[in-house]
């Protein structure tokens, strides 16, 4: 059977998880910023501290978050060893024909390194915690102003609910096409990337058939229930701030100062 | 008797191929007329059933009676109003509840709550008594347990409930059931067809649009079509009663029927209006006993 975990939400009952999502939506976006505002290896060991309280109080697993990791731990690597050798620098730590490596080059994969980890946990922890259609809901009420100047907030967050609906339902349908094809002698398993890219296509062309009748079917049913666009529109389950929401900003503010503070020290004090 | 369905002299006919409602209209050249003249009129709190084979138009009537499809002759009214009334269109779809096929097709939340949430949002009811709708629909085709589940976990006959609670919660005065049981297993089936009754118990009018005898033999009245017109409109054992006619548009009589029709031919003396398995039974009994 398939297994999908959408969105890759963990069932828990934390004080995250109860956060309101737009919330966590706009402390997760300010996280992100303020960590490349970051400029020494002492405001890392904070933001550091600051994730590993976020996680304990989420109840999330820590390995649910490195299994996170793992799939971009190319990039993070990638993205280092650039840096080692295109930053500029003069302190000479050791040259190998063309390849110099300073100290500084260390320095700037270090920072980027740890940047792109912190920015990944961060983001995990938010969609560990929200359920999608939550999140699709604080990202249709963060796209609200942007209404004015013609962005269909509403019907974005529509599709997004449409399609994690479907996910599951398409899903299924491909393991029976699947099943349907290798029961008259297809082969999707042997032969190099070419011959398994083209064993494919009768899979394709009926899921996309199928789909295209499932999309007309869903129209119709929206429409006989009076689906009109956002027009007039109420919602069941009205999202509230509450007292811990404010906790939650709080805390990130603190956090925030804590960190230029630090910036403003280790300028002085010359600390990297 | 309040009518709240009427159509008058209704004609329609598909410009391409349907290909939402699988029944092939007009596949082959020139198109055909999907409706040819119906004229229908059903009562408040009426349980109608509307039975023919594939391609006789009866899903292409149930698309005019909310309004999602209009007929190009005639016209069609829901409680006095005309569906051709745009200004009104949403208080007919409102009034009229379809329930269709695919009960995959029809469930747009990823939470059945929120599923059955989704029509009363669209009416723009106040959060508080959307809540309360919620609540009520999905208790009146008890599914309350499942509230909080995802659908895709759901059978079929679950998934269907689901569907007509979404419409429940909208208050409609009708509910189109538009081949509703087809693609269920006979459990969910019967899931379904207990909730539709026990709905028009309580003073919905039903429309079962259907193509098994068995569901149609429980309505209060059958109109059988074929070739886009009404040709057979009744009671169920003066529906029944005419083997001959509906064997002849390629329509199976139920079980019972059949089986009365076969002890009558062998000689068997068994009374006129035998249509469910169950009116068979105390006949037999009665035979038995004399």
């Amino acid at each position: 059977m398939l297994k999908v975990t959408i969105g890759q939400y963990y069932p828990a009952d934390s004080s995250i998880h109860r956060l309101d999502a737009r919330m966590k939506l706009l402390c997760t976006m300010i996280f992100i910023v303020v960590i490349f505002f970051i400029g020494n290896f002492l405001g890392y060991a904070l933001a550091a501290l600051y994730l590993a309280v976020v996680i304990k109080v989420s109840k999330v697993p820590p390995k649910f978050l490195l299994r996170g990791l793992r799939a971009i731990l190319f990039i993070i690597v990638f993205t280092a060893i650039l840096n080692v050798f295109f930053t500029p620098g003069e302190t000479l730590v050791f040259e190998l024909g063309f390849v110099r490596v300073t100290q500084e080059g260390l320095l700037a994969a270090g920072r980027m390194g740890l940047r792109l980890v912190m920015l990944i946990i961060g983001s995990s922890i938010l969609t560990l915690t929200t359920t999608p259609i939550q999140l699709t809901d604080a990202i249709e009420f963060s796209l609200k102003p942007l209404k004015k100047i013609g962005v269909p907030a509403h019907e974005i967050a529509m599709m997004m609910t449409i399609a994690l609906r479907f996910i599951p339902t398409l899903m299924e349908e491909m393991d029976k096409i699947m099943k349907a094809q290798m029961a008259r002698g297809a082969d999707f398993d042997t032969g190099g990337i070419v011959k398994k890219a083209r064993s494919l296509v009768p899979l394709l062309v009926p899921l996309f058939i199928s789909a295209f009748r499932r999309a007309e079917e869903l129209a119709l049913a929206m429409e006989s229930r009076c689906y009109r666009g956002d027009i007039g529109r109420t919602r069941m389950k009205q999202m509230k701030m509450a007292m811990r929401d404010l906790g939650a900003f709080v805390s990130l503010a603190v956090f925030t100062a804590g960190l230029f503070a630090l910036n403003h020290v280790a300028a002085v004090f010359g600390i990297w | 008797m309040e009518i709240v369905v009427k159509t008058d002299e209704i004609v329609f006919k598909y410009t391409s191929q349907p290909s939402t409602d699988g029944e092939g209209e007009n596949n082959e050249t020139p198109p055909k007329l999907a409706l040819d003249g119906v004229s229908i009129a059903i009562a408040k709190g009426e349980f109608v059933a509307v039975l023919g084979h594939n391609g006789s138009g009866k899903s292409t009537l149930a698309k005019h009676i909310n309004g999602l499809l209009l007929p190009e002759q005639g016209a069609v009214w829901v409680k006095g109003i005309s569906t051709a009334d745009e200004e009104k269109m949403w208080e007919i779809r409102q009034s009229v509840g379809m329930v269709f096929q695919n009960p995959d097709n029809q469930i747009i939340a990823t939470i059945v709550e929120e599923d059955v949430a989704f029509g009363p949002e669209n009416l723009g009811i106040p959060p508080t008594e959307i809540r309360q709708r919620v609540d009520e629909a999905l208790e009146a085709v008890g599914m309350t347990k499942y509230a909080g589940n995802p659908p895709h976990h759901l059978s079929g006959g679950q998934k269907q409930r689901v569907a007509i609670a979404g419409i429940l919660a909208m208050r409609p005065d009708i509910i189109v059931m538009d081949e509703s049981t087809a693609m269920l297993d006979p459990i969910g089936r019967r899931e379904v067809l207990t909730v539709a009754k026990r709905l028009n118990d309580e003073g919905i009018t039903i429309i079962l649009i259907t193509h098994y005898m068995d569901e149609a033999a429980q309505a209060d009245r059958i109109m059988v079509m074929n070739g886009g017109k009404v040709v057979m409109e009744g009671i169920p054992s003066e529906i029944f009663t005419q083997i001959g006619r509906l064997k002849e548009i390629g329509l199976d009589v139920p079980q019972a029927v059949e089986i009365a029709h076969k002890l009558r031919l062998g000689g068997l003396n068994l009374p006129e209006g035998i249509v469910t398995g169950k009116q068979l039974v105390e006949a037999l009994m009665n035979v038995h006993r004399n």
